[in-house]
């Protein structure tokens, strides 16, 4: 019988199946950063077992609150900085060179086909755009990941979800998995993979295949995943060009990993790409959408445009388009952060920063910060953001504060007029 | 191993996140213990005040996709800290349940016309539940009333619980 991806992935890195469905599987990469590890090094620590299975396959980051905001997150960083120190653990990341982690450890080309990856934090499953099981996991799991390579999961089955077209203008990868997100529920794809398919995903960037991969969490999935394909090979090219004499030889070896014609699926959801529309979320949870059409009434104290959903390049550049030569609404606060160095880097080599800044944006550091209201742009109570992030709960950005989902060009359509507003009637030259 | 048994606490609501549980401000706390007085802050809910409820029970009954959202395994330990060592829902988000066990503690799922037959008979009463883990029953009872229900948990997750978490079974076996 076919296998899908995340089936044959699991296939080639078993190591145990000490109970019915549960496989020990062998870790390619272990990804760290302040938030979740310092209480797994600690705990190493008091066991007496503070060493790591592979420092080349362990990344570190400091990245939700940099800089540090006050000692108890300067000793979280301290904690991480001084073990990858302690360990040689070279792919640390610290302040200057630092990112959101889902942004940063791709464009480094630290995830290949076929890995397997883990990380204490849940939207890993943003990883599986480069055809790799990526999954979050809380700080025992990769505790157990840094000291010994392995972590246990239910054996998953995976939903299959082919997006059929093309997206019309205006529409983005992010509506799109908001609208997928909306159909399943937040517990649709509880403990299941998500594999994305169709035409829609085969002409997507790798950039727009991270933000659907990334939210696949928010319906409860394991992973999002999208088969490697030659846009795969490019994006990674410049880590792999030593390992493979062509990038058809690349793409050979990588499809390996594609899904079989005939693998099965607990569940195949067909979309039809040409009839999405912009959607925002309301309301506390991500499942909550509405076509941004339909929320003209909403009106917004703060827009962030950032996080390891909507925080790179091509975010960046979306939102440029629909903000150059305007001015944001005189009560909104806009804060934009670039998802790494790089990203911030490219911004301003082509003079997005600058188009931000005229616009009134705040450029803020690569950071989390806001996003999960740690720091850089907490809301206070009462308060309304429009955020190109992930996750819209319950005092998420701030205590008593409200976020609404939505894409980086709705976002900054919104910044213009304070209100949540659609894109198209700047990008087809309607006035402000 | 915990104890699982207490005083319930009902909590009438589906998708009770992470974030709601134990709030990001507060994930500047390397240690468990400083966590105590932060479980289920934000989580606004008719009738529930987390600083008067919390240190009333032990054990949560709740409904589906308990614990989605983000990985952080402070959620269990926020339990933990305030004793609460078990938790009982129509189902839970895949990483907060293996966090559970992986912390030796339990999350066990009930079907949703047994969660809601424990709701009617039992939510808003002074409940208490006591777990006989080698018969696989849970015992309620309140005001005179009882009732016995009979779970399931997989061989992983037991032994997760007799080991007293996945770092000592891990260390042991791998
Ligand atoms: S940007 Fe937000 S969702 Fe992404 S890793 Fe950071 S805190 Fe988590």
């Amino acid at each position: 019988m076919g296998k899908n991806i995340a089936e044959k992935i699991f296939a080639s890195h078993r190591v145990d199946n000490p109970f019915g469905d549960i496989h020990v599987i062998r870790l390619d990469a272990v990804f760290c950063h302040e938030i979740t590890t310092p209480v797994a090094i600690n705990d190493l620590v008091e066991r007496g077992l503070d060493r790591v299975f592979d420092p080349a396959k362990i990344k570190a980051v400091i990245d939700h609150v940099t800089p540090a905001k006050d000692s108890k997150t300067a000793t979280q960083g301290k904690i991480l900085r001084d073990w990858a120190n302690r360990h040689g653990i070279k792919d640390f990341f610290d302040i200057g060179r630092n990112g959101v982690c889902h942004a940063i450890f791709p464009e480094k080309g630290f995830v290949r086909p076929g890995y397997t990856v883990i990380m204490g934090d849940s939207h890993t499953c943003t990883h599986g755009a480069f055809g790799a099981f990526a999954a979050g996991v809380g700080t025992t799991d990769l505790e157990v990941g840094i000291l010994k390579g392995v972590c246990a999961f239910h054996y998953p089955e995976s939903i299959k979800i082919e997006i059929r077209g093309s997206l019309p203008e205006g529409v983005f990868a992010k509506d799109t998995i908001l609208t997928i997100i909306g159909k399943l529920g937040v517990n649709g794809a509880t403990n299941k993979v998500i594999e994305f398919c169709g035409e829609v995903v085969d002409n997507m960037s790798m950039e727009e295949r991270m933000t659907l991969c990334n939210m696949a969490i928010e319906a409860g999935g394991t992973c999002g995943i999208c088969a490697p394909d030659m846009t795969t090979v490019e994006y990674l090219w410049p880590f792999i060009s030593d390992e493979f004499s062509s990038r058809e030889d690349a793409l050979k070896a990588y499809q390996q990993y594609c899904a079989d014609p005939d693998a099965t699926y607990a569940e195949t959801i067909t979309i039809n790409g040409d009839e999405l529309v912009p959607v925002a979320t309301f309301g506390f949870k991500p499942d909550q959408i509405k076509p941004v059409s339909e929320m003209s009434d909403t009106r917004v104290d703060q827009v962030y445009i950032g996080s390891c959903t909507n925080g790179r390049i091509e975010d960046l550049r979306v939102a440029a388009s629909v903000l150059k030569g305007k001015k944001i609404k005189d009560w909104v606060r806009g804060i934009v952060s670039p998802a790494s160095p790089a990203i911030y880097n490219n911004a301003l080599d082509e003079g997005i920063i600058k188009i931000f800044m005229d616009a009134g944006f705040c450029v803020t550091n690569p950071t989390c910060g806001a996003c999960l209201g740690m720091s850089n742009g907490v809301l206070a109570e009462g308060e309304v953001c429009a955020s190109t992030t992930n996750r819209n709960f319950n005092g998420r950005m701030g205590k008593g504060g409200t976020v609404h989902l939505m894409s980086p060009a709705s976002a900054a359509a919104t910044a213009i007029t304070g209100y949540i507003t659609n894109s198209d009637i700047y990008q087809q030259g309607g006035n402000s | 191993m915990k104890s699982f048994n207490g005083k319930v606490l009902f909590l009438d609501r589906s998708d009770i996140n992470t974030d709601e549980i134990i709030p990001a401000r507060y994930l500047t706390e390397i240690t468990k213990e400083a966590l105590k007085s932060y479980l289920l802050d934000d989580l606004s809910l008719e009738g529930f005040n987390p600083r008067e409820d919390v240190p009333k029970h032990t054990v949560i009954v709740t409904r589906a996709n308990f614990g989605c959202g983000s990985s952080r395994e402070h959620a269990p330990w926020a339990l933990e800290v305030n004793d609460f060592n078990i938790v009982i829902a129509e189902n839970f988000a895949r990483i907060f349940k293996q966090n559970m066990f992986n912390c030796g503690m339990m999350a066990v799922q009930l079907e949703p016309a047994v969660i809601d037959q424990l709701f009617a008979k039992f939510a808003g009463k002074q409940t208490s539940l006591t777990t006989d883990l080698e018969k696989n029953v849970f015992h309620f009872s309140a005001d005179g009333e009882q009732e016995s229900v009979p779970f399931t948990i997989s061989g992983f997750d037991r032994a997760l619980v007799e080991a007293g978490g996945w770092v000592g079974y891990a260390d042991s076996n791998y």
